[in-house]
């Protein structure tokens, strides 16, 4: 039930910042457009909803994981731009395995996109039972598992366990 | 001035989509040109966006929708990247040649 009103709260918003400026007309469509996705997808949305409003994850969202990520993500550029206009074209691609300590689909789900995003890696698929991520490596250092994740987990993850798993930050 | 500020976010925003384009021609398999397409495509996408947030003027109409627009970029374009990358892999398309390691084609044999 949290995590529909939630939904209903979100979807809101984001119906108000598309029709801005809201008028009476929009506000009344936007509820009714509100509580039918919300019904209807609200279930699936988060798992753990109260873990969304406490307020030092949401600090530690906001100025810890998003200028990592943003730097990252700068970086992730201009590593791709230089391997495409260099000549030889320096890529040594492979798949490896990752392993994570993550257990909640949301921090998968940003560890993920994260990976994603940043330099010369692409999450294929996710093992959630076993916690290991496959991912294809634009530059392939060393397949086992200390080298994966002192070189890809390291950047991420440490940040998301603190904002997404139960138990990290006291209540 | 904030009209300079913002060509040059989408000046910026252009080269990172033609870094992007390059990537996908001369990669060789699909799995590097979604490296290509999802990096460059995506921060080159945002950050035009982000100039015409600026140039419309900051928060007004226009401007709300091109930062809503990259929410819903940064969310969707690395889920559609592990879409396309795991339905390629699962319909047996191979890795590039040169390629290292394949720990996934390893695991899923051993399942089935």
């Amino acid at each position: 039930m949290k995590s529909r009103i939630l939904m209903f709260i979100i979807a809101f918003v984001v119906w108000c910042i598309l029709c801005w400026k809201p008028d009476t007309e929009h506000l009344i469509a936007g509820g009714v457009v509100s509580l039918i996705v919300a019904a209807v997808m609200g279930s699936m949305f988060v798992t753990r909803p109260h873990l969304m409003i406490h307020p030092v994850r949401v600090f530690y969202f906001l100025f810890w994981y998003v200028p990592v990520f943003l730097w990252e993500l700068l970086k992730a550029n201009f590593d791709v731009a230089y391997r495409v206009v260099h000549p030889d074209l320096p890529i040594k691609p492979g798949i490896v395995r990752l392993k994570t300590e993550l257990k909640s689909d949301t921090g998968l789900t940003f560890l993920a996109n994260s990976i994603t995003l940043t330099p010369g890696t692409l999450t294929i698929d996710i093992n959630k039972d076993a916690g290991i991520l496959y991912i294809h490596w634009i530059n392939v250092v060393g397949s086992d598992p200390a080298t994966t994740f002192k070189e890809i987990g390291n950047r991420f993850e440490p940040i998301l366990k603190k904002i997404f798993e139960e138990n990290v930050v006291s209540k | 001035m904030i009209d300079i500020i913002g060509m040059i976010f989408i000046g910026v925003g252009i080269g990172f989509d033609v870094f992007g384009c390059i990537g996908l021609i001369r990669l060789p398999d699909v799995y590097n040109r979604l490296q290509a397409a999802t990096k460059c495509v995506t921060l080159g996408t945002c950050s035009i966006l982000f100039g015409t947030f600026l140039m419309a003027g900051g928060f007004t109409p226009t401007g709300f929708k091109a930062l809503i627009a990259i929410v819903f970029l940064f969310l969707a374009s690395p889920v559609a990247a592990h879409a396309v990358s795991r339905g390629a892999h699962r319909a047996g398309i191979k890795l590039w040649d040169k390629s290292v390691v394949d720990s996934y084609a390893e695991d899923k044999e051993g399942e089935a």
